[in-house]
Protein backbone atom coordinates (compact mmCIF):
# COMPACT_ATOMS: atom_id res chain seq x y z
CA UNK A 1 0.00 0.00 0.00
CA UNK A 2 1.02 3.44 -1.10
CA UNK A 3 0.55 5.89 2.16
CA UNK A 4 0.16 9.69 0.99
CA UNK A 5 -0.10 12.34 3.53
CA UNK A 6 -1.73 15.59 2.46
CA UNK A 7 -1.74 18.70 4.59
CA UNK A 8 -2.91 22.54 4.04
CA UNK A 9 -4.15 25.13 6.13
CA UNK A 10 -7.87 25.41 6.37
CA UNK A 11 -9.88 25.46 3.27
CA UNK A 12 -7.72 25.68 1.25
CA UNK A 13 -9.47 23.35 -0.71
CA UNK A 14 -7.44 19.72 0.22
CA UNK A 15 -10.98 17.58 0.19
CA UNK A 16 -11.78 19.03 -3.43
CA UNK A 17 -8.15 17.99 -4.33
CA UNK A 18 -8.55 14.81 -3.28
CA UNK A 19 -12.01 13.98 -4.26
CA UNK A 20 -10.70 14.57 -7.88
CA UNK A 21 -7.44 12.71 -7.52
CA UNK A 22 -9.44 9.85 -6.31
CA UNK A 23 -11.48 9.56 -9.20
CA UNK A 24 -8.59 9.64 -11.42
CA UNK A 25 -6.63 7.14 -9.34
CA UNK A 26 -10.47 4.70 -9.41
CA UNK A 27 -9.96 4.88 -13.42
CA UNK A 28 -7.00 2.71 -12.89
CA UNK A 29 -8.98 0.18 -10.86
CA UNK A 30 -6.61 1.16 -7.58
CA UNK A 31 -8.61 0.80 -4.54
CA UNK A 32 -7.98 3.98 -2.52
CA UNK A 33 -9.12 4.76 1.44
CA UNK A 34 -8.95 8.18 3.47
CA UNK A 35 -8.51 9.16 7.11
CA UNK A 36 -9.20 12.29 7.78
CA UNK A 37 -7.99 14.13 10.47
CA UNK A 38 -9.32 17.69 12.07
CA UNK A 39 -9.88 19.29 15.12
CA UNK A 40 -13.72 20.10 16.25
CA UNK A 41 -14.99 18.98 13.23
CA UNK A 42 -15.58 17.61 9.89
CA UNK A 43 -17.99 16.23 7.91
CA UNK A 44 -16.03 15.48 4.79
CA UNK A 45 -16.06 11.96 5.65
CA UNK A 46 -19.57 11.84 4.12
CA UNK A 47 -18.24 13.40 1.09
CA UNK A 48 -15.40 10.47 0.59
CA UNK A 49 -18.45 8.02 1.65
CA UNK A 50 -20.46 9.57 -1.42
CA UNK A 51 -17.76 8.85 -4.11
CA UNK A 52 -17.63 5.22 -2.45
CA UNK A 53 -14.14 5.63 -0.57
CA UNK A 54 -13.60 3.98 2.53
CA UNK A 55 -12.99 6.51 5.06
CA UNK A 56 -12.41 7.23 9.17
CA UNK A 57 -12.77 10.46 10.60
CA UNK A 58 -10.61 11.02 13.93
CA UNK A 59 -11.14 14.71 15.87
CA UNK A 60 -8.44 15.50 18.12
CA UNK A 61 -10.32 18.02 20.08
CA UNK A 62 -8.38 19.41 22.91
CA UNK A 63 -5.68 18.36 21.90
CA UNK A 64 -2.41 19.40 19.35
CA UNK A 65 -3.96 17.80 16.29
CA UNK A 66 -0.48 16.69 14.65
CA UNK A 67 0.23 15.62 18.06
CA UNK A 68 -3.37 13.20 17.93
CA UNK A 69 -2.09 12.36 14.05
CA UNK A 70 1.49 10.95 15.12
CA UNK A 71 0.28 8.95 17.86
CA UNK A 72 -2.68 7.39 15.59
CA UNK A 73 -0.75 6.69 12.24
CA UNK A 74 0.32 3.60 12.67
CA UNK A 75 -2.88 2.57 13.65
CA UNK A 76 -4.53 4.06 10.69
CA UNK A 77 -1.58 2.60 8.64
CA UNK A 78 -2.68 -1.17 10.13
CA UNK A 79 -6.42 0.02 8.87
CA UNK A 80 -5.48 0.32 5.57
CA UNK A 81 -3.47 -2.53 5.30
CA UNK A 82 -6.35 -4.92 6.58
CA UNK A 83 -8.49 -3.48 3.82
CA UNK A 84 -6.10 -3.79 1.30
CA UNK A 85 -5.97 -0.89 -0.01
CA UNK A 86 -3.64 0.10 -2.85
CA UNK A 87 -3.46 4.08 -1.58
CA UNK A 88 -4.16 5.30 1.52
CA UNK A 89 -4.23 9.13 1.52
CA UNK A 90 -4.28 11.31 5.06
CA UNK A 91 -6.00 14.29 5.12
CA UNK A 92 -5.09 17.17 8.20
CA UNK A 93 -5.58 20.74 8.60
CA UNK A 94 -2.33 22.38 9.68
CA UNK A 95 -3.82 24.88 12.34
CA UNK A 96 -0.66 26.81 13.68
CA UNK A 97 1.77 26.87 10.70
CA UNK A 98 4.30 25.55 12.27
CA UNK A 99 3.44 22.00 12.46
CA UNK A 100 3.74 19.03 9.65
CA UNK A 101 2.22 15.70 9.77
CA UNK A 102 5.08 14.61 6.57
CA UNK A 103 6.92 11.23 7.24
CA UNK A 104 10.46 10.69 5.72
CA UNK A 105 10.22 8.08 2.90
CA UNK A 106 6.28 9.18 2.66
CA UNK A 107 4.86 10.96 0.07
CA UNK A 108 3.90 14.08 1.67
CA UNK A 109 1.58 16.96 -0.11
CA UNK A 110 0.72 20.59 1.10
CA UNK A 111 -2.32 22.26 -0.30
CA UNK A 112 -2.82 26.09 -0.52
CA UNK A 113 -4.51 28.76 -1.70
CA UNK A 114 -3.79 31.73 -4.07
CA UNK A 115 -6.03 33.75 -2.17
CA UNK A 116 -4.02 33.41 1.43
CA UNK A 117 -2.06 36.27 0.16
CA UNK A 118 0.90 36.06 -1.11
CA UNK A 119 3.06 36.49 2.26
CA UNK A 120 1.43 33.02 3.59
CA UNK A 121 4.55 31.13 1.76
CA UNK A 122 6.66 32.75 4.21
CA UNK A 123 4.47 32.45 7.03
CA UNK A 124 4.33 28.48 6.53
CA UNK A 125 6.71 26.26 8.50
CA UNK A 126 7.68 23.01 7.70
CA UNK A 127 4.42 21.83 6.01
CA UNK A 128 4.84 23.52 3.19
CA UNK A 129 8.72 23.96 2.96
CA UNK A 130 9.51 20.13 3.21
CA UNK A 131 6.30 19.18 0.74
CA UNK A 132 7.30 16.94 -1.80
CA UNK A 133 4.49 18.45 -3.81
CA UNK A 134 3.07 21.71 -3.81
CA UNK A 135 -1.22 21.93 -5.02
CA UNK A 136 -1.68 25.92 -5.28
CA UNK A 137 -5.71 26.13 -5.66
CA UNK A 138 -8.08 28.68 -6.83
CA UNK A 139 -6.63 30.11 -9.25
CA UNK A 140 -9.56 30.61 -11.22
CA UNK A 141 -10.50 33.75 -9.15
CA UNK A 142 -7.14 35.86 -8.99
CA UNK A 143 -5.22 37.58 -11.55
CA UNK A 144 -2.66 36.02 -13.71
CA UNK A 145 -0.08 38.53 -12.35
CA UNK A 146 -0.83 37.08 -8.80
CA UNK A 147 -0.55 33.45 -9.93
CA UNK A 148 2.79 33.82 -10.60
CA UNK A 149 3.62 35.93 -7.96
CA UNK A 150 2.30 33.49 -5.42
CA UNK A 151 4.04 30.48 -7.26
CA UNK A 152 7.51 31.90 -7.49
CA UNK A 153 7.11 33.28 -3.66
CA UNK A 154 6.32 29.19 -2.87
CA UNK A 155 9.31 28.52 -4.96
CA UNK A 156 11.43 30.37 -3.02
CA UNK A 157 10.55 28.78 0.25
CA UNK A 158 10.58 25.15 -1.29
CA UNK A 159 12.71 25.06 -4.69
CA UNK A 160 12.92 21.36 -4.69
CA UNK A 161 8.94 20.64 -4.64
CA UNK A 162 6.70 19.97 -7.73
CA UNK A 163 4.70 23.04 -7.48
CA UNK A 164 1.21 22.70 -9.32
CA UNK A 165 -2.22 24.58 -10.31
CA UNK A 166 -5.21 22.37 -9.65
CA UNK A 167 -8.98 23.73 -9.96
CA UNK A 168 -11.12 22.07 -7.21
CA UNK A 169 -14.22 22.49 -8.62
CA UNK A 170 -13.26 21.59 -12.38
CA UNK A 171 -10.68 19.03 -11.18
CA UNK A 172 -8.65 20.93 -14.06
CA UNK A 173 -5.23 19.45 -13.17
CA UNK A 174 -5.86 16.59 -10.71
CA UNK A 175 -5.49 13.93 -13.14
CA UNK A 176 -1.96 14.95 -13.94
CA UNK A 177 -1.67 15.22 -9.80
CA UNK A 178 -3.20 11.63 -9.90
CA UNK A 179 0.12 10.42 -12.45
CA UNK A 180 2.65 11.25 -9.37
CA UNK A 181 0.95 9.67 -6.62
CA UNK A 182 0.95 5.71 -6.88
CA UNK A 183 4.34 3.59 -7.23
CA UNK A 184 4.77 0.14 -6.60
CA UNK A 185 8.02 0.67 -5.39
CA UNK A 186 6.22 3.24 -2.58
CA UNK A 187 4.54 0.26 -1.02
CA UNK A 188 4.79 -0.27 3.00
CA UNK A 189 2.93 -2.14 5.40
CA UNK A 190 4.25 -0.35 8.30
CA UNK A 191 5.37 2.87 9.28
CA UNK A 192 6.59 1.78 12.38
CA UNK A 193 10.49 2.91 13.04
CA UNK A 194 10.18 5.63 10.50
CA UNK A 195 10.63 8.96 11.68
CA UNK A 196 8.76 12.68 10.95
CA UNK A 197 10.51 15.06 8.67
CA UNK A 198 10.47 17.33 11.45
CA UNK A 199 10.10 17.99 14.89
CA UNK A 200 6.21 19.14 15.90
CA UNK A 201 5.90 21.94 18.05
CA UNK A 202 6.34 21.15 22.08
CA UNK A 203 4.39 22.99 24.70
CA UNK A 204 3.36 21.55 28.15
CA UNK A 205 2.17 24.29 30.38
CA UNK A 206 -0.36 24.62 32.88
CA UNK A 207 -2.87 25.87 30.05
CA UNK A 208 -2.09 22.79 28.17
CA UNK A 209 -3.86 20.79 30.75
CA UNK A 210 -6.91 22.64 31.47
CA UNK A 211 -6.05 26.21 33.32
CA UNK A 212 -8.39 28.68 32.31
CA UNK A 213 -7.26 31.54 35.26
CA UNK A 214 -5.12 34.18 33.48
CA UNK A 215 -2.10 35.01 35.45
CA UNK A 216 1.52 34.86 36.19
CA UNK A 217 0.44 32.77 39.27
CA UNK A 218 -1.37 30.25 37.21
CA UNK A 219 1.22 29.71 34.52
CA UNK A 220 3.51 26.55 35.40
CA UNK A 221 5.61 24.58 33.01
CA UNK A 222 6.95 25.60 29.70
CA UNK A 223 5.62 29.76 29.58
CA UNK A 224 7.41 32.46 27.51
CA UNK A 225 7.05 36.14 27.31
CA UNK A 226 7.43 38.16 24.62
CA UNK A 227 9.40 41.05 25.03
CA UNK A 228 7.31 44.13 24.97
CA UNK A 229 10.22 46.48 25.42
CA UNK A 230 10.53 49.37 28.20
CA UNK A 231 10.05 48.31 31.73
CA UNK A 232 9.82 44.54 31.06
CA UNK A 233 13.59 44.53 29.64
CA UNK B 1 25.59 24.30 -12.19
CA UNK B 2 27.25 24.36 -8.54
CA UNK B 3 26.98 22.85 -5.24
CA UNK B 4 27.54 23.30 -1.92
CA UNK B 5 30.94 23.26 -1.37
CA UNK B 6 31.60 26.20 -4.10
CA UNK B 7 30.12 28.58 -1.66
CA UNK B 8 30.32 27.25 1.99
CA UNK B 9 33.35 29.56 2.55
CA UNK B 10 32.03 32.75 1.08
CA UNK B 11 30.51 35.53 3.16
CA UNK B 12 26.78 36.12 2.67
CA UNK B 13 27.88 39.19 0.97
CA UNK B 14 29.80 38.11 -1.55
CA UNK B 15 27.52 35.47 -2.22
CA UNK B 16 24.66 37.85 -2.65
CA UNK B 17 27.14 40.38 -5.00
CA UNK B 18 27.69 37.06 -7.10
CA UNK B 19 23.97 35.44 -7.33
CA UNK B 20 21.67 38.63 -6.83
CA UNK B 21 18.51 37.07 -6.77
CA UNK B 22 19.23 35.14 -3.74
CA UNK B 23 18.12 37.87 -1.53
CA UNK B 24 14.61 36.48 -2.75
CA UNK B 25 15.69 33.24 -1.17
CA UNK B 26 17.46 34.99 2.41
CA UNK B 27 14.06 36.86 2.40
CA UNK B 28 11.66 34.03 2.41
CA UNK B 29 13.46 31.81 4.34
CA UNK B 30 14.39 34.28 6.79
CA UNK B 31 18.07 34.59 6.49
CA UNK B 32 19.54 37.33 8.25
CA UNK B 33 22.03 39.02 5.94
CA UNK B 34 22.74 42.13 8.42
CA UNK B 35 25.44 42.22 10.68
CA UNK B 36 26.11 39.06 8.70
CA UNK B 37 27.70 40.56 5.73
CA UNK B 38 31.35 39.02 6.30
CA UNK B 39 30.25 35.68 7.91
CA UNK B 40 30.35 32.43 6.00
CA UNK B 41 28.08 30.70 4.60
CA UNK B 42 29.03 27.77 7.00
CA UNK B 43 29.74 30.05 9.92
CA UNK B 44 26.33 31.24 9.38
CA UNK B 45 24.20 27.82 9.39
CA UNK B 46 26.45 26.93 12.09
CA UNK B 47 25.33 30.12 14.58
CA UNK B 48 22.32 28.45 15.07
CA UNK B 49 21.81 27.19 18.55
CA UNK B 50 19.89 24.15 19.31
CA UNK B 51 16.96 26.19 20.64
CA UNK B 52 16.67 28.43 17.75
CA UNK B 53 16.62 25.52 15.02
CA UNK B 54 13.72 24.08 17.12
CA UNK B 55 12.15 27.42 17.89
CA UNK B 56 11.91 28.88 14.36
CA UNK B 57 11.42 25.28 12.45
CA UNK B 58 14.56 25.81 10.51
CA UNK B 59 15.55 22.38 9.11
CA UNK B 60 19.58 23.36 7.91
CA UNK B 61 20.06 20.89 5.49
CA UNK B 62 17.00 21.38 3.81
CA UNK B 63 18.04 25.21 3.71
CA UNK B 64 21.21 24.28 2.11
CA UNK B 65 19.78 21.77 -0.38
CA UNK B 66 17.16 23.90 -1.36
CA UNK B 67 19.65 27.30 -1.52
CA UNK B 68 21.90 25.02 -4.31
CA UNK B 69 19.00 24.17 -6.20
CA UNK B 70 17.28 27.65 -6.28
CA UNK B 71 20.56 29.22 -7.50
CA UNK B 72 21.02 26.48 -9.93
CA UNK B 73 17.47 27.38 -11.00
CA UNK B 74 17.94 30.93 -11.26
CA UNK B 75 21.05 30.66 -13.33
CA UNK B 76 19.68 28.33 -15.81
CA UNK B 77 16.63 30.16 -15.79
CA UNK B 78 18.88 33.17 -16.31
CA UNK B 79 20.21 32.27 -19.32
CA UNK B 80 17.95 30.62 -21.15
CA UNK B 81 16.26 33.68 -21.91
CA UNK B 82 17.47 33.96 -25.54
CA UNK B 83 16.43 30.37 -26.02
CA UNK B 84 14.38 29.84 -28.59
CA UNK B 85 10.44 30.39 -27.69
CA UNK B 86 7.26 28.65 -28.53
CA UNK B 87 6.54 29.18 -32.13
CA UNK B 88 3.93 27.04 -32.52
CA UNK B 89 1.66 24.40 -30.79
CA UNK B 90 0.35 21.36 -32.42
CA UNK B 91 -2.67 19.15 -31.36
CA UNK B 92 -2.44 15.25 -32.67
CA UNK B 93 -5.77 13.73 -32.64
CA UNK B 94 -7.10 11.35 -29.65
CA UNK B 95 -10.61 10.11 -28.13
CA UNK B 96 -13.67 11.73 -27.21
CA UNK B 97 -15.37 9.93 -24.27
CA UNK B 98 -16.98 7.66 -26.04
CA UNK B 99 -13.54 6.24 -27.42
CA UNK B 100 -14.55 7.75 -31.06
CA UNK B 101 -11.09 9.05 -32.38
CA UNK B 102 -11.54 12.68 -32.72
CA UNK B 103 -12.66 14.36 -36.37
CA UNK B 104 -9.37 16.06 -37.18
CA UNK B 105 -6.12 14.91 -38.56
CA UNK B 106 -3.79 17.55 -37.08
CA UNK B 107 -4.05 21.16 -35.52
CA UNK B 108 -1.22 23.43 -35.67
CA UNK B 109 -1.80 27.03 -33.81
CA UNK B 110 1.71 29.58 -34.52
CA UNK B 111 2.00 32.24 -32.42
CA UNK B 112 0.11 35.72 -33.11
CA UNK B 113 -2.81 33.14 -34.01
CA UNK B 114 -6.03 33.03 -32.24
CA UNK B 115 -8.40 30.42 -31.93
CA UNK B 116 -11.79 30.30 -30.44
CA UNK B 117 -13.40 27.09 -28.66
CA UNK B 118 -16.83 26.65 -28.94
CA UNK B 119 -18.81 23.85 -27.51
CA UNK B 120 -21.52 23.53 -24.33
CA UNK B 121 -20.31 23.45 -20.47
CA UNK B 122 -19.08 20.06 -19.49
CA UNK B 123 -18.39 19.36 -23.41
CA UNK B 124 -14.68 19.07 -22.53
CA UNK B 125 -13.20 22.68 -23.16
CA UNK B 126 -11.07 22.50 -19.50
CA UNK B 127 -9.62 18.92 -20.76
CA UNK B 128 -8.58 20.23 -23.90
CA UNK B 129 -6.54 23.52 -22.12
CA UNK B 130 -5.46 20.65 -19.27
CA UNK B 131 -4.09 18.72 -21.98
CA UNK B 132 -2.11 21.34 -23.04
CA UNK B 133 -0.92 22.70 -20.10
CA UNK B 134 0.26 19.07 -18.93
CA UNK B 135 1.60 18.59 -22.65
CA UNK B 136 -0.28 15.66 -22.92
CA UNK B 137 1.65 12.69 -24.87
CA UNK B 138 -1.06 9.95 -25.20
CA UNK B 139 -1.34 9.87 -21.63
CA UNK B 140 -3.93 11.51 -20.53
CA UNK B 141 -8.04 10.57 -20.74
CA UNK B 142 -8.29 11.98 -24.36
CA UNK B 143 -5.02 10.33 -25.75
CA UNK B 144 -4.53 13.71 -27.24
CA UNK B 145 -1.06 14.22 -27.67
CA UNK B 146 0.72 18.36 -27.95
CA UNK B 147 3.93 19.46 -29.98
CA UNK B 148 6.02 22.57 -29.48
CA UNK B 149 7.38 23.62 -32.36
CA UNK B 150 6.89 20.30 -33.74
CA UNK B 151 8.76 18.37 -31.56
CA UNK B 152 7.76 16.17 -28.50
CA UNK B 153 7.91 18.69 -26.00
CA UNK B 154 10.48 19.16 -22.59
CA UNK B 155 8.99 17.86 -19.48
CA UNK B 156 10.29 21.04 -17.62
CA UNK B 157 6.82 22.56 -19.12
CA UNK B 158 5.57 20.41 -16.45
CA UNK B 159 7.15 20.86 -13.67
CA UNK B 160 8.63 24.05 -13.79
CA UNK B 161 6.84 26.78 -11.84
CA UNK B 162 8.59 29.38 -13.56
CA UNK B 163 7.90 28.25 -17.03
CA UNK B 164 4.15 27.57 -16.96
CA UNK B 165 2.89 27.24 -20.46
CA UNK B 166 -0.08 28.56 -20.47
CA UNK B 167 -1.70 31.88 -18.60
CA UNK B 168 -5.11 32.31 -18.03
CA UNK B 169 -7.53 34.94 -18.07
CA UNK B 170 -11.10 34.53 -17.06
CA UNK B 171 -14.27 36.43 -16.46
CA UNK B 172 -14.36 35.34 -12.52
CA UNK B 173 -10.28 36.64 -11.77
CA UNK B 174 -10.50 39.92 -9.24
CA UNK B 175 -7.00 41.26 -7.53
CA UNK B 176 -7.38 40.59 -4.41
CA UNK B 177 -4.36 42.59 -2.90
CA UNK B 178 -4.31 45.76 -1.62
CA UNK B 179 -1.65 47.60 -4.31
CA UNK B 180 -2.03 50.67 -6.42
CA UNK B 181 -1.41 49.87 -10.13
CA UNK B 182 2.14 50.73 -9.76
CA UNK B 183 3.23 48.23 -7.10
CA UNK B 184 1.33 45.83 -8.25
CA UNK B 185 3.02 45.85 -11.70
CA UNK B 186 6.29 46.02 -9.33
CA UNK B 187 5.65 43.17 -7.85
CA UNK B 188 5.42 41.09 -11.02
CA UNK B 189 8.19 42.36 -12.85
CA UNK B 190 10.25 41.86 -9.37
CA UNK B 191 8.68 38.33 -9.57
CA UNK B 192 10.53 37.92 -12.80
CA UNK B 193 13.58 39.57 -12.65
CA UNK B 194 12.58 42.10 -15.23
CA UNK B 195 15.52 44.77 -15.22
CA UNK B 196 13.71 48.08 -16.86
CA UNK B 197 11.65 47.72 -14.48
CA UNK B 198 10.27 51.59 -15.19
CA UNK B 199 9.84 51.01 -18.14
CA UNK B 200 7.41 47.74 -18.27
CA UNK B 201 5.23 49.54 -16.02
CA UNK B 202 4.84 52.63 -18.48
CA UNK B 203 4.17 50.13 -21.42
CA UNK B 204 1.91 48.30 -18.80
CA UNK B 205 -0.18 51.24 -17.55
CA UNK B 206 -0.45 52.59 -20.91
CA UNK B 207 -1.30 49.85 -22.62
CA UNK B 208 -3.98 48.90 -20.34
CA UNK B 209 -5.32 52.73 -20.56
CA UNK B 210 -5.67 52.09 -24.49
CA UNK B 211 -7.88 48.96 -23.97
CA UNK B 212 -10.39 50.56 -20.67
CA UNK B 213 -13.06 52.75 -21.81
CA UNK B 214 -12.44 54.91 -18.96
CA UNK B 215 -8.44 56.14 -18.06
CA UNK B 216 -6.63 55.11 -14.55
CA UNK B 217 -3.33 55.85 -13.29
CA UNK B 218 -0.74 54.41 -11.50
CA UNK B 219 -1.81 55.51 -8.09
CA UNK B 220 -5.02 53.75 -8.42
CA UNK B 221 -5.88 51.08 -5.58
CA UNK B 222 -6.14 47.98 -8.02
CA UNK B 223 -9.29 46.88 -6.13
CA UNK B 224 -10.92 49.78 -6.66
CA UNK B 225 -10.72 49.57 -10.64
CA UNK B 226 -13.85 49.01 -12.21
CA UNK B 227 -14.26 45.45 -13.71
CA UNK B 228 -13.31 46.81 -17.15
CA UNK B 229 -10.29 48.97 -16.28
CA UNK B 230 -9.21 45.61 -13.99
CA UNK B 231 -9.83 43.27 -17.28
CA UNK B 232 -7.59 45.23 -19.32
CA UNK B 233 -4.47 45.53 -16.51
CA UNK B 234 -4.99 42.10 -16.54
CA UNK B 235 -4.96 41.56 -20.19
CA UNK B 236 -2.08 43.98 -20.68
CA UNK B 237 0.11 42.82 -17.85
CA UNK B 238 -0.75 39.28 -19.04
CA UNK B 239 0.48 40.26 -22.26
CA UNK B 240 3.57 42.52 -21.47
CA UNK B 241 4.85 40.58 -18.29
CA UNK B 242 3.82 36.58 -18.23
CA UNK B 243 6.27 34.51 -19.59
CA UNK B 244 3.61 32.03 -20.22
CA UNK B 245 3.42 31.74 -24.26
CA UNK B 246 0.10 30.80 -24.61
CA UNK B 247 -2.98 32.46 -23.21
CA UNK B 248 -6.19 31.33 -22.35
CA UNK B 249 -9.09 33.44 -22.44
CA UNK B 250 -12.46 32.23 -20.74
CA UNK B 251 -15.04 35.17 -22.46
CA UNK B 252 -14.37 39.14 -22.32
CA UNK B 253 -17.52 40.33 -21.42
CA UNK B 254 -18.02 43.22 -23.73
CA UNK B 255 -18.04 46.50 -21.19
CA UNK B 256 -15.83 48.92 -20.70
CA UNK B 257 -13.12 47.34 -22.26
CA UNK B 258 -11.89 47.78 -26.14
CA UNK B 259 -12.01 43.31 -26.78
CA UNK B 260 -10.35 43.75 -30.43
CA UNK B 261 -7.67 46.16 -29.11
CA UNK B 262 -7.41 43.44 -26.50
CA UNK B 263 -6.78 40.32 -28.77
CA UNK B 264 -4.37 42.48 -30.80
CA UNK B 265 -2.17 43.45 -28.22
CA UNK B 266 -1.53 39.60 -27.23
CA UNK B 267 -1.23 38.42 -30.42
CA UNK B 268 1.67 41.45 -31.24
CA UNK B 269 3.38 40.38 -28.60
CA UNK B 270 3.70 37.37 -30.16
CA UNK B 271 1.21 34.76 -27.58
CA UNK B 272 -0.60 31.95 -29.09
CA UNK B 273 -4.13 32.78 -27.81
CA UNK B 274 -7.17 30.05 -27.44
CA UNK B 275 -10.38 31.69 -26.18
CA UNK B 276 -13.57 30.20 -25.01
CA UNK B 277 -16.40 32.23 -26.14
CA UNK B 278 -19.48 31.80 -27.62
CA UNK B 279 -19.66 35.85 -28.28
CA UNK B 280 -20.24 36.42 -32.25
CA UNK B 281 -17.63 38.74 -32.37
CA UNK B 282 -14.49 36.97 -30.46
CA UNK B 283 -15.24 33.76 -32.70
CA UNK B 284 -15.25 35.67 -35.71
CA UNK B 285 -11.98 37.36 -34.97
CA UNK B 286 -10.51 34.10 -34.29
CA UNK B 287 -8.48 32.44 -37.13
CA UNK B 288 -9.90 28.93 -36.71
CA UNK B 289 -12.61 27.48 -34.02
CA UNK B 290 -12.56 24.07 -32.31
CA UNK B 291 -15.80 22.36 -31.87
CA UNK B 292 -16.25 20.17 -28.93
CA UNK B 293 -18.53 17.93 -28.18
CA UNK B 294 -18.89 14.77 -25.75
CA UNK B 295 -14.94 15.74 -24.77
CA UNK B 296 -13.78 15.23 -28.31
CA UNK B 297 -12.82 18.08 -31.06
CA UNK B 298 -16.13 17.54 -33.49
CA UNK B 299 -14.51 19.63 -36.12
CA UNK B 300 -12.35 22.70 -37.02
CA UNK B 301 -13.90 25.68 -39.03
CA UNK B 302 -11.77 28.05 -40.46
CA UNK B 303 -13.11 31.41 -40.01
CA UNK B 304 -14.11 32.57 -44.01
CA UNK B 305 -14.69 35.72 -46.09
CA UNK B 306 -18.32 35.11 -45.60
CA UNK B 307 -18.42 34.72 -42.10
CA UNK B 308 -15.76 37.63 -41.32
CA UNK B 309 -18.24 39.96 -43.24
CA UNK B 310 -20.78 39.76 -40.49
CA UNK B 311 -17.93 41.32 -38.14
CA UNK B 312 -18.92 44.73 -39.99
CA UNK B 313 -22.46 44.79 -39.06
CA UNK B 314 -21.35 43.14 -35.65
CA UNK B 315 -19.11 46.20 -35.24
CA UNK B 316 -22.14 49.01 -35.85
CA UNK B 317 -24.09 47.38 -33.03
CA UNK B 318 -21.37 47.66 -31.00
CA UNK B 319 -20.56 51.34 -31.58
CA UNK B 320 -24.13 51.84 -31.09
CA UNK B 321 -23.87 50.31 -27.39
CA UNK B 322 -20.54 51.67 -26.91
CA UNK B 323 -22.28 55.13 -27.64
CA UNK B 324 -25.57 54.56 -25.53
CA UNK B 325 -22.90 53.53 -22.71
CA UNK B 326 -20.98 56.72 -22.64
CA UNK B 327 -23.88 58.90 -23.43
CA UNK B 328 -25.22 57.13 -19.98
CA UNK B 329 -22.04 57.29 -18.28
CA UNK B 330 -21.83 61.32 -19.18
CA UNK B 331 -25.07 61.49 -17.68
CA UNK B 332 -27.35 62.45 -21.05
CA UNK B 333 -30.57 61.21 -22.12
CA UNK B 334 -30.39 58.56 -24.94
CA UNK B 335 -32.54 59.53 -28.27
CA UNK B 336 -33.66 56.42 -29.91
CA UNK B 337 -31.95 58.57 -32.95
CA UNK B 338 -28.95 57.28 -31.82
CA UNK B 339 -29.18 53.66 -33.13
CA UNK B 340 -28.80 53.49 -37.01
CA UNK B 341 -27.77 50.20 -38.32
Amino acid sequence: MNLITVSGPPSSGKTSIIIKTINSLHQRDLKVGVVKFDCLYTDDDVLYEKIGVPVKKGLSGSLCPDHYFVSNIEEVVQWGVDLELDVLITESAGLCNRCSPYIKDVKAICVIDNLSGINTPKKIGPMLKSADIVIITKGDIVSQAEREVFASRVHSVNPKAITMHINGLTGQGAYELSTLLYDEGDNIDTVKGKKLRFSMPSALCSYCLGETRIGEDFQMGNVRKMDLGGKND
Amino acid sequence: MINYKDIENKTLSSIEKEYPFITSFYESNKLVVEENENTTLNEYFNSFTEEEIEEWAIDIDKIKEDMIIFINEMLSFLGVKEEVGVNSLTILPGQDKSGNKENFEELTINKSEIISIVGPTGSGKSRLLADIEWTANADTPTKRSILINGDIPDKKWRFSSSNKLVAQLSQNMNFVMDLTAREFIELHARSRMVEEEEEVIEKIIEAANHLAGEKFDLETPITSLSGGQSRALMIADTAILSTSPIVLIDEIENAGIDRKRALNLLVSEEKIVLMATHDPTLALMANKRIVIKNGGIHKVIETDEKERGILVQLDKLDAITSKLRAELRAGNSLNVEDIVL
